[in-house]
Formats: C-alpha cells, structure tokens, sequence
C-alpha cells in the first residue's frame, strides 16, 4: 500500500465527513485543554508548595496595647515575658531560627506590603501592629509542637501557623484540579463516543469501497488504516490546539494577568507547561486510536 | 483447483441448509455453469471458495489450499488469486474507468509503474481502449460489466467467478460479455458462473452443475440449461 494512496483516501474521508470530524477535533481539544489545566493546577501547587514550605514561619504575636485577644486584656506584654519567650522557643528542637520584630519593624513591612494603598496605611500606627517572634522550623509541618508550647502563655497573644493558611488555599487549587479533571473525563467520554460513531459513519459511507478492496484482497491493515489514522488525525489536532490553549493559558492567564498581581508568590514556569504537552499529545492520540480501532474491529469485518 | 468434499452450509435464521452435502470438482482452465433457481445454494457456493462464508461441515479446497485451515490473515491472498464479477458491477461512481480498474492493483500495493502499464493492458483486453478516462455513469451497463471484468481480471487470478454477470444486461450484450469471459478461459483462468440465462448455456456448450434446493442434482461436461427447458 503506497502512502501517497493512503493519504489520499483520508483526505476524502476527512472532507466526506467535515462535520462530524471537526466535532471530533473540538471534543478532543476541550477535554485535553482540561485535562492539561488539571496537570498544570498540579504543577502549580507542587511549584507553590516548593517556594513557600522553605519560607513559611510560625509567627508568636505578643500581647500590645492594642491586643484585644482575651489573654492580654490590654496589658502589653512585659520585658521578662518578651525575653523568657524568645529564650524558650530558642531552646526547642524543632526550632530552626527565631527572628524577632518589633512594633517599628512590623509596621514598616506593613507599609511596603500596602504601599498601593497609602489611605490604609495613613491609618495604622506602630502601635497597632503586634510585635513578634518570627519562628522558622526545621520540619515545617511540625507547628502543634510550638502552639501548644506558648499559645497559652502569659504575654503571647496568639501563635499563628502561616502553613495553615497555605494549606487552604491548596485545598481550593486541589479542588480546582478535581473538577478540571472531572469535567476532563466527562468529555473524554464523550469524546470516545463521538470518535465512535464517526468511524462507524466514515465505514458506512464507504463500504463500496471497502468492500471492493476486501474482495480482490487487501489487508485488513490497509483496509482499517486510513480510517485508523483519520481518527488518530482528528485526535492530534484536538491535542494541538489544546497544547495550543495551554500555552495562552500560560502566556495570557498566568504571565499576563496572575504574575503582575501576585508578585510575592511562583507560578508555574515554561518548563512545566512543556512538559504536560507531550501528553496530552499522547492522550489524544491514544484515545482516537483506541476508540478507532475497536469500532473498525467491530464495524469492518473482513 | 476447486474441489468441495461433502461440503453443507446452514444458515444460523434458516432450517433448510443453503448447500447440503456437495461433492464438485472442478480443474484448472475449465468453464463451469452454475445453474438453479434462485436460493439454490449459486451464490452459498461462490462465497464459500471466498472464504466469505465457512462450511457448516465438509472441506473446500482452493489452489490446493483448505479453507478450513487457511488462518484469516492469509484470507486476502487467496482474494487475490481469485477474481469475482457480479451482476450489480460494483463500480465506484466517483472514479474513472481507469482508476476503478487501478484502485484494485493500489489497495494490494502495486507500485504506479506497474499499474500505469496493465491498467491499459487489461482495457484493451476487455475491449474498452480509449475510455479510460470516462466515468462508470457514462457507460452502457456491458461497458461498465466490461470494467467490472477488467478490475477482477487485472491482477490475472487463477480463478474468476462470476455471479449473474449478465443478469442486468440484455441479450445481445450478454453474448459480448459471454465472449470475453470466453477469451478470459482460453488464457488458462478457471471460470465459475452462477447464472439464470438458459441461451447463454445453451450456447456455450459448456460444463454444466445444477443445484437444487442446496444439491448437486446434475453436473454435465457439455451441458444445456435444463431437460426441456
């Protein structure tokens, strides 16, 4: 079988069958487009979960004048208290490094991190803001040890894990991702479906030619081949064009609109979106020539 | 070339067997009517030498080979010793005359050379030089037969059957037909023709076996139609 004569006869299966093969396309690009975003929901998570669990502190906030926490009522913390609390947390194992800040520093880094919105910062003195132990840990999941440790004690207003706060913004990227894929699968579904039926038309409308070719004896590879590969055709292009969403999802989405917004956190990088192409190239082609491929065995008898 | 040893075929939606033990034989080059009325097992017997159809019981040979043996992988080199013409000419109607007879050689994987040199070949054989470039609805119904003989034959089968060939045709036509399938034979291919047309059997002289309700009821060397008929 000449590949010249192959192509030729997708190409008239291709245009025999426009309609049905560019529903095929946009069902094939719509569950990979998902299907990627899921994979790069994922990637964006394990990326954040990199530059942040090495940042990650647990702050111990002291009671200030200001402090309306029912352990300070109002008395700000003392000299004794401040010193002893820094010693102690020094002392812990799981304590890597303690850094302190005081009123005048925290409000400082108040007014870089609002600097847009000079009326909010006009309205905060050095008071307002608590001082502080800034506490790394050597194992980052391991905060219970240093809450139960001081949330309790005299002078401390409350101990706050920041890692807590990271966990439930994962959750809701997670939780993303799940639909993504879910909705993913739905259309994969319906993609083998689609793909399905379209072969089993393409065999239909041509069955005085395969008949033909089976009488004065071609293969059942070159029989089933051109029908094979205009599914795994329509497959690839869906997979094209979701590579090609992924990429303004990237480009667009996340460099465009999300990085100049959320500066002081990573995003997933070229790298990544690199790397997921391949396979959703290897998932479109799989599914259009699985699904192809048992619809020719059931629909091309020979 | 052919033989079939007590070979029975029943259908899974019918009770009376299509062919009920037949016993034929049939050698290299020779002509062979199929004759009997309609649902007599002629067209049971020409799909079972294609191996369209498997034997309920019983052996067929083709070319030496047992069908019944033959792994379905090897199924489209027996097709291509074998050529098959119906009555209904199986014609792509969006293809040339010369690309219907060319679309047999491309799909087994003739190279162009090969085929831009028989595909005229066969034409003229047939009788059919200088329309190659016609479309199969521009023919008269023997010229598209012609075509239909020209793509069965182009590959030089050692067997062609052909089954009513000349069951859409009218008379005179039939005996052009009959002529060429005639000119097929004398070049050694074995001919098998299930048919209806009592003139044409009766005018060819050749052998003759009749089926009857899925039996050999008569196998002549120089047969006529029917007794009486």
């Amino acid at each position: 079988m000449r590949a010249s004569f192959v192509l030729s006869e997708i190409g008239i299966g291709l245009r025999r069958n426009l309609t049905m093969t560019v529903a095929v396309v946009v069902t094939v690009a719509i569950s990979l487009a998902l299907f990627g975003s899921g994979l790069l929901i994922r990637k964006q998570v394990e990326t954040m979960k990199d530059f942040w669990y090495d940042r990650v502190e647990v702050s111990v906030y002291l009671c200030g004048e200001a402090s309306t926490g029912s352990q300070c009522q109002g008395v700000p913390v003392t000299d004794e208290q401040r010193r002893a609390i820094g010693e102690d947390l020094r002392a812990l194992p799981q304590v890597q490094e303690v850094f302190y800040e005081s009123q005048q520093e925290a409000y400082e880094r108040f007014r870089e991190q609002f600097a847009d919105s000079p009326d909010l910062v006009d309205n905060v003195t050095a008071d307002a803001l608590p001082e502080s132990y800034r506490v790394k840990l050597v194992d980052p999941t391991q905060f219970d040890v240093v809450a139960s440790a001081f949330a309790e004690r005299p002078g401390v207003e409350q101990v706050q894990d920041q890692k807590a706060l990271l966990e439930d913004f994962f959750d809701v990227l997670n939780k993303l991702q799940l639909l993504a894929l879910i909705i993913a699968g739905v259309q994969v579904f319906a993609a083998v479906l689609l793909i399905s039926n379209t072969i089993r038309v393409a065999a239909f409308s041509r069955r005085r030619e395969t008949g033909i070719m089976r009488l004065v004896g071609a293969s059942n590879l070159s029989i089933q081949l051109p029908f094979l590969l205009e599914g795994v055709l329509a497959g690839l292009v869906g997979a094209g064009i979701a590579s090609g969403a992924l990429v303004a999802l990237k480009a667009l989405l996340i460099d465009g609109q999300l990085r100049p917004t959320f500066e002081f956190t990573a995003f997933v990088g070229w790298g990544d979106v690199l790397s997921i192409i391949p396979w959703l190239v290897l998932t479109g082609v799989l599914l259009a020539g699985v699904s192809s491929f048992v619809t020719l065995r059931r629909h091309l008898r020979v | 070339m052919i033989r079939l040893e007590r070979v029975s075929k029943v259908y899974p939606t019918s009770a009376r067997p299509a062919l009920a033990d037949v016993d034929v034989e049939i050698d290299k080059g020779e002509f062979v009517f199929l004759v009997g009325s309609s649902g007599s097992g002629k067209s049971t017997f020409l799909r079972l030498l294609l191996k369209e159809e498997t034997p309920t019981s019983g052996k067929v040979l083709v070319a030496g080979k047992d069908l019944g043996r033959l792994s379905s992988w090897k199924v489209p080199a027996l097709r291509r010793s074998i050529g098959t013409v119906f009555q209904d000419f199986r014609l792509l109607p969006n293809k040339t005359v010369f690309q219907n007879v060319a679309f047999a050689l491309e799909v087994i994987g003739k190279p162009r050379h090969t085929i831009s040199q028989v595909v005229p070949e066969v034409l003229d054989l047939v009788g059919l030089d200088g329309k190659a470039q016609r479309m199969p609805d521009e023919l008269s119904g023997g010229e598209q037969q012609r075509v239909a003989i020209a793509r069965a034959f182009v590959n030089r089968p050692m067997i062609l059957l052909a089954d009513e060939p000349t069951g859409n045709l009218d008379p005179s036509t039939s005996v052009g037909i009959m002529k060429l399938l005639d000119r097929i034979n004398r070049t050694g291919t074995t001919v098998v023709m299930a048919t209806h047309d009592a003139a044409i059997v009766d005018s060819m002289r050749r052998r003759v076996v009749e089926l009857s309700l899925g039996r050999v009821v008569r196998d002549q060397t120089r047969g006529v139609y029917g007794y009486g008929a």
